[in-house]
């Protein structure tokens, strides 16, 4: 998006050797109302790249992101965000999160590019006035989501996919090296969808660490290339190739999974013995191809293996 | 002529106008960001908690504001706290933290019968206002404006979205603390000008009226606190003709800005929208109506 990244930092308190990383270690929470969201959940992840976040409605997704952020003491563990605590993290502006709905009051007297300049303050000095730099960034960001048209709208008079990408905008303007966006195309359409994951690989490639959770288990292995499975802890961490695969997913979604296979004679007139299983938890569906038996094995790619 | 610049030629009615001024500007400033997070009962809640902190100094021999400002502070933190803590919402932590305050004032007073001036402290008097007194109002509200000023951006982010402005690194509970000091600061300045019933008309109208003519901040701001200062100095000047107590004359002027906006307003008036409706439907085809 830009390179002028680590030039923004604020007072140089970053060293420019900082990496991008993620670590999470044993991390248990558990609610005030007794709610166990996760038991010894860990899982590391370096550089860049988009780690994909997926589990069940409630299986602590949104939880580990607080988790992270620092907004949920854990009971149990350690979290590290570049090697710092997640508040030293938090003030250095290394870390944007957006999450799963925004809790905001949507009356409030700001425009759509106000909101998307908050995600500067953090680099802006003592009196938070914009440098040109800040304002280029707010610029950028807005028209990275299709939403420049509407800057000079008042926060509230947004339809819902239009509010969840000006917080986007956000993140993006924020430039932190760690991203973490808890459902971001939760309804956003499809045409937002494509251009929130291409820019997401943009950030990749300069760098930067994505967590992502989603529903959209068909789209997982088309842009990340880490997953993590979550069931009150993290059932299974590590590349797509190796972890997305048939069995952890069903374990991690249990009987919630809707499962479709399809082989001999209901997918093809021939002889072939290869077979189709879809897995959809409702959004877009994952489909494996294979036999029985290469359940375990490594996930193709969508289109890698025709049909 | 001569006769309407009079209150200019005395000293105390400047000194009534300038403070007055300055005490509007101040807690309408504060009442832009407690409009928007439905606190705006805060300031006429904490106009009565400061009663036993009153009571308290007078029995400890301490100064009236000293122990008004420590009262009004411990108040609006503790509303601030069960807020935080419990699902009740604002307005129910107001009339509990208020009622707790107010009767412990009444206790003290009744156990330890002093000399409070009621009329001053529930009407307030501007116009006879010592200079002692006055000296310790403009500190308050130029300390208070100076804070403000540096600091509005910030609070104006954990206003908006407390998880952003935690997840960018700023200390939200210092600066929740720092905005309920000041506003406990304003409150007390504004006591001894307006009085105790008039306080919550200084914190909660000139936002309001504000917030119907923008939806930017910054404007918003601003428009608040001209509308505080403004009327605050004219209030004080009529006052001077009309022979009334000062809040009364400075708090209609606030109302009748308010109903003007209400009314007129360009853009979220109640004839702007009527018209604005009423030009939607004609414009629309009537194919597009019937569809
Ligand atoms: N504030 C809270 N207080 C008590 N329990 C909570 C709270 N928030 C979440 N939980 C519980 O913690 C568990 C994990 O919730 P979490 O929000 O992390 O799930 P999730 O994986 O994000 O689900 P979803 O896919 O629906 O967003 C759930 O059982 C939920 O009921
Ligand atoms: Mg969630």
């Amino acid at each position: 998006m830009t390179s002028s990244r680590r030039e923004t930092e604020k007072g140089g308190a970053v060293s420019p050797e900082l990496t991008a990383s993620l670590s999470v270690r044993g991390v248990a929470v558990t609610y005030p109302n007794g709610t166990v969201a996760l038991t010894d959940a860990s899982f590391e992840l370096g550089g860049g790249t988009i780690c994909g976040l997926v589990g069940v409605n409630g299986s602590g997704k949104s939880t580990l992101f607080k988790a992270i952020m620092g907004f949920v003491a854990p009971a149990a563990g350690e979290i590290e965000i570049a090697g710092l605590s997640p508040r030293a993290a938090q003030k250095r502006n290394l870390v944007a999160y957006v999450p799963q709905a925004e809790d905001v009051d949507w009356s409030f007297p700001v425009l759509v590019e106000d909101v998307v300049m908050m995600g500067r303050y953090g680099r802006m000095g003592f009196m938070r006035r914009p440098s040109p730099n800040d304002r280029r960034m707010v610029d950028e960001a807005l028209d990275r989501v299709g939403m420049a048209a509407y800057r000079t709208r008042q926060i509230g008079e947004l339809s819902g996919g239009q509010r969840k990408r000006v917080f986007l905008a956000r993140a993006l303007a924020q430039d932190g090296l760690i991203i973490l966006l808890d459902e971001p195309f939760t309804g956003v359409d499809v045409q937002t969808e494509s251009a929130i994951i291409d820019l997401l690989r943009e950030l990749k490639a300069q760098g930067h660490l994505m967590l992502v959770s989603t529903h959209n288990l068909g789209s997982v292995p088309d842009f990340c290339d880490q997953v993590v499975l979550v069931m009150r802890t993290v059932l299974a961490a590590g590349p797509t190739a190796t972890t997305f695969t048939q069995a952890n997913l069903e374990q991690a979604f249990g009987g919630v999974l809707r499962h479709f296979r399809l082989d001999g004679h209901a997918l093809h007139q021939d002889d072939d013995r290869r077979s189709v299983t879809v897995l959809t938890d409702d959004e877009r569906p994952v489909v494996f191809y294979g036999s029985v038996a290469e359940r375990d094995e490594p996930l193709k790619r969508k289109g890698e293996e025709g049909s | 002529m001569m006769e309407l610049l009079s209150p200019f030629t005395y000293d105390y009615m400047l000194k009534a106008m300038w403070v007055s001024a300055l005490v509007g500007g101040t807690c309408a400033f504060l009442s832009a960001f407690l409009m928007l997070k439905g606190w705006s009962l805060m300031g006429d809640a904490l106009a009565h908690c400061v009663v036993p902190g009153v009571a308290g100094a007078y029995l400890l021999g301490f100064p009236f504001a000293a122990g008004a400002f420590i009262a009004g502070l411990l108040a609006a933190l503790g509303m601030a706290f069960v807020r935080s803590q419990t699902r009740l919402r604002e307005d129910t932590v107001i009339g509990l933290v208020f009622t707790s305050f107010f009767a412990a004032g009444l206790l003290i007073a009744s156990l330890n019968p002093v000399s409070v001036n009621i009329q001053s402290i529930v009407l307030g008097n501007i116009l006879a206002i010592s200079d002692e007194d006055a000296i310790q109002v403009v500190i308050i509200s130029v300390v208070t404006l100076g804070i403000l000023l540096v600091k509005w951006k910030d609070l104006m982010l954990v206003f908006f979205d407390e998880t952003h402005a935690r997840s960018i690194g700023l200390n939200v509970n210092g600066l929740k603390v720092l905005f309920f000091t000041l506003l406990s600061a304003a409150v007390v300045a504004a006591l001894q000008t307006v009085g105790a019933c008039l306080v919550i008309a200084m914190v909660v109208t000139p936002g309001a009226t504000a917030y119907l003519l923008t939806d930017r901040f910054p404007r918003l701001l601003a428009i608040a606190v001209a509308i505080g200062a403004g009327t605050s100095f004219i209030g004080a000047y009529l006052s001077y003709f009309l022979d009334g107590a000062t809040g009364g004359v400075l708090v209609t002027l606030q109302t009748l800005i308010f109903l003007a906006t209400f009314f007129f307003a360009p853009r979220y008036g109640v004839l702007a929208t009527r018209r604005k409706a009423a030009a939607a439907v004609v414009a629309t085809p009537v194919a597009d109506r019937l569809s």
